[in-house]
């Protein structure tokens, strides 16, 4: 099964086919997302990872329609989310689906809460606006939710800014924030990276409890395989703008086929190394987005390359039933053990 | 290396204080102090890596930079071959600080973007009037292919390069002078993971070659644990563990060390299915205002009462293995209080 013949969307909770986004900047135009497509379902966790300037963001952005346009325009695809392509619903439509059913949060808990209104205003601004609560319900829910996520004296805190909350509080309570709604979805961009690592913990521990007992779906876009390692039943690959590799976590973390994925892995030190082994790196630097594109993007850094690299970009294609590599050496592509 | 290591003490810091003071009020009062770094002491061996961990605001950078005295010490010493580096002042700082050199966390702030590679690179050498004209531009152009650049890239700016390339410009600008100590201030926790593993192999080489001795400050663990010989465990101010790379991953002493490695994700879904976590609570308390007793007391799983009262002594558990926990006693003395292997008790609770 390729993916451009997925199976009929009865069940599929939000379907992904061919987003593309690129941003036409002086420069040139950049191709951030190019013919992206995938599938999740209800209950599901997908794990979103690449470097830098990889388009994880920019497709996440785009699903919410959230791209600034201009200089951003979402070129093609379709996103379907229960039978419905929120790609073509109205501004205010959209409005009603982005907070209420899909949720997101995002780097830096900082920036994305206003530091002139106090948390508990910007919690119940969403519910009274999504949800037609009144002011005292809304508050009620409020101190439920900061609750729920683990702030001390929710009451209390509610009349608190940002700035009196600690990184891990402000990112606890713009989880609450996009909880309120009780969304199907929820997007995660990397919501831990500027976080240290027992509060990391902390956050991701909150987010599997959540997810398990609220039956969400969680898209979780991250540089760290780490964290997709264990929160994860998905992961998608991307590189310059495309999903390269995607599958399930245990099929490709023990049996990676895309060189890019490989490289990844072998980057990353393992807890039983022995001391004074060398770190397997990828060699050169993510390729310039700017301008089109022609062949593999991995081609100027990939150990497998070949003359047919250059000049076709690979599709994703089955290398076992869900697992799907896009890669024209897909066969040769080994872990080195 | 392997024969001097262990030998040769390059770097004594014994007791290092640095307070910021806090002023308040139009006559700019003394209120209080900013405990940034409250009393650490350790060695570091010609040709080792010591590794210096800990979250945001343990004090980890400003040891670093206390140690070459970016920061004026507020109590304590630091030996550097002998020389109490706390103490010397004008020329001899200066004769100094030729032997050592820091490296910085974010590649796009420490390099100025008004000067070309030659200028960045070559400054130390002109500072110290090592090399000028024709034999700093061939000691630059060595430099540049030390760490792997291009010698051609000498006439280009800093915004030309990507963060990799960036981090290599600063290592080639920390090893102009020949030094024996670099500081690694987070060297690679700006760059994204494929380039990171370029600059830590690139790192080890130079070490292999130089014989250079770092000490390499950092939050990830797994990359410490890679690159390091020693590691030392910071909070709030203090070093609460430090041990060599093997013992303090397979044992762990402190509460708070065990909580940190247990915290690390590992990049491998069958491990982390079936690991059992330790969840601290809360936040690390302000610098400012430690708690009294163990600094750890407010977010300590295993916490009894002596903690609130009594602070623990950084003290000697094995050879070569140090710990500041009252919990943890030296192996010689087992009839001490018993010592708590964190994960075990998260089980049986669980």
């Amino acid at each position: 099964m390729s993916a451009h013949e997925v199976q009929p969307t009865v069940d599929h909770l939000l379907e992904v086919k061919h987003l593309t986004t690129r941003f036409y900047t002086e420069d040139g135009v950049v191709h951030a997302v190019s013919d992206v497509s995938y599938i999740l379902n209800e209950g599901d966790t997908l794990g979103v990872v690449g470097e830098s300037g990889c388009g994880k963001s920019v497709h996440a952005l785009s699903i919410m329609r959230l791209i600034p346009i201009p200089p951003g325009k979402i070129e093609a695809g379709e996103v379907i989310f229960r039978g419905r392509d929120l790609l073509k619903l109205s501004d205010d439509e959209m409005r009603h689906v982005r907070g209420a059913q899909i949720a997101m949060i995002f780097q830096d808990p900082m920036t994305s809460l206003n530091p002139v209104l106090t948390v508990g205003f910007q919690i119940t601004e969403a519910l009274q606006l999504h949800q037609g609560m009144n002011n005292k319900e809304a508050k009620e829910r409020a101190a439920e939710l900061l609750a729920l996520v683990g702030i001390p004296e929710a009451h209390q805190r509610l009349d608190d800014y940002p700035h009196q909350f600690s990184g891990g509080m402000r990112q606890r309570a713009m989880i609450a924030m996009a909880l309120s709604c009780n969304p199907m979805i929820l997007i995660a961009d990397e919501p831990t990276t500027s976080l240290d690592v027992t509060i990391q913990a902390q956050i991701i521990d909150l987010v599997k409890r959540l997810r398990d007992s609220l039956g969400m779906a969680v898209i979780w876009i991250t540089h760290d395989l780490g964290v997709v390692a264990g929160l994860a039943q998905r992961v998608n690959v991307m590189y310059a703008g495309s999903i390269v590799e995607s599958g399930p976590v245990k099929e490709i973390y023990v049996n990676p086929h895309h060189p890019y994925t490989v490289g990844l892995l072998g980057s990353l030190p393992r807890p039983d190394e022995a001391h004074g082994t060398q770190l397997f790196s990828v060699r050169g630097e993510p390729p310039d987005l700017v301008g089109v594109l022609k062949g593999c993007p991995f081609a100027p850094r990939c150990d497998y390359v070949t003359e047919h690299c250059h000049h076709e970009m690979p599709p994703l294609e089955a290398v076992e039933p869900r697992h799907r590599v896009a890669c024209w050496e897909r066969e040769r592509v080994r872990r080195p053990q | 290396m392997t024969a001097q290591r262990r030998d040769e003490v390059l770097l004594q810091v014994q007791n290092l204080k640095k307070y910021f003071p806090i002023r308040r009020g139009v006559f700019q009062r003394h209120v209080g102090d900013v405990k940034a770094v409250d009393g650490v002491s350790f060695d570091v061996y010609r040709g080792e890596t010591l590794g210096l961990v800990g979250e945001s605001g343990c004090g980890k950078t400003t040891t670093g930079r206390t140690i070459i005295r970016l920061y004026e010490p507020t109590e304590g010493h630091v030996y550097f071959e002998d020389v109490d580096l706390a103490k010397v002042h004008g020329n001899q700082l200066r004769q100094m600080r030729r032997k050592m050199q820091m490296i910085f966390q974010d590649p796009y702030a420490s390099l100025s973007p008004r000067m070309n590679v030659l200028g960045i690179v070559g400054e130390p050498l002109e500072v110290h009037r090592v090399a000028s004209g024709k034999q700093r531009k061939d000691r630059v152009a060595e430099l540049l292919e030390l760490v792997g650049l291009d010698t051609g890239f000498m006439n280009r700016y800093p915004h030309e390069f990507s963060g990799g390339q960036r981090q290599r410009i600063g290592l080639a600008r920390s090893l102009a002078l020949n030094p024996d100590l670099i500081i690694c201030d987070e060297p690679i926790s700006a760059l994204d993971v494929s380039i990171q593993a370029q600059v830590v192999n690139l790192m080890e080489d130079l070490q292999e070659k130089l014989g250079l001795t770092y000490i390499f400050i950092a939050h990830d663990l797994s990359m410490v644990r890679h690159i390091s010989d020693r590691v030392a465990v910071m909070y709030l101010g203090k070093i609460v563990e430090l041990t060599d790379r093997t013992t303090l991953y397979s044992n762990p002493l402190h509460p708070y060390t065990q909580a940190l490695l247990s915290a690390v994700p590992v990049p491998d879904p069958f491990v982390e299915e079936k690991r059992q976590r330790i969840i601290l609570e809360g936040d690390l308390p302000s610098p400012a205002n430690p708690p009294l007793g163990c600094h750890f007391n407010t977010r300590c799983p295993v916490v009894i009462d002596v903690c609130f009262e009594v602070e623990p002594e950084f003290i000697k558990i094995e050879e070569g293995h140090f710990c500041a926990c009252h919990l943890v006693q030296p192996f010689e003395r087992p009839e001490g209080r018993v010592r708590l292997r964190l994960e075990e008790q998260t089980v049986q609770k669980t």
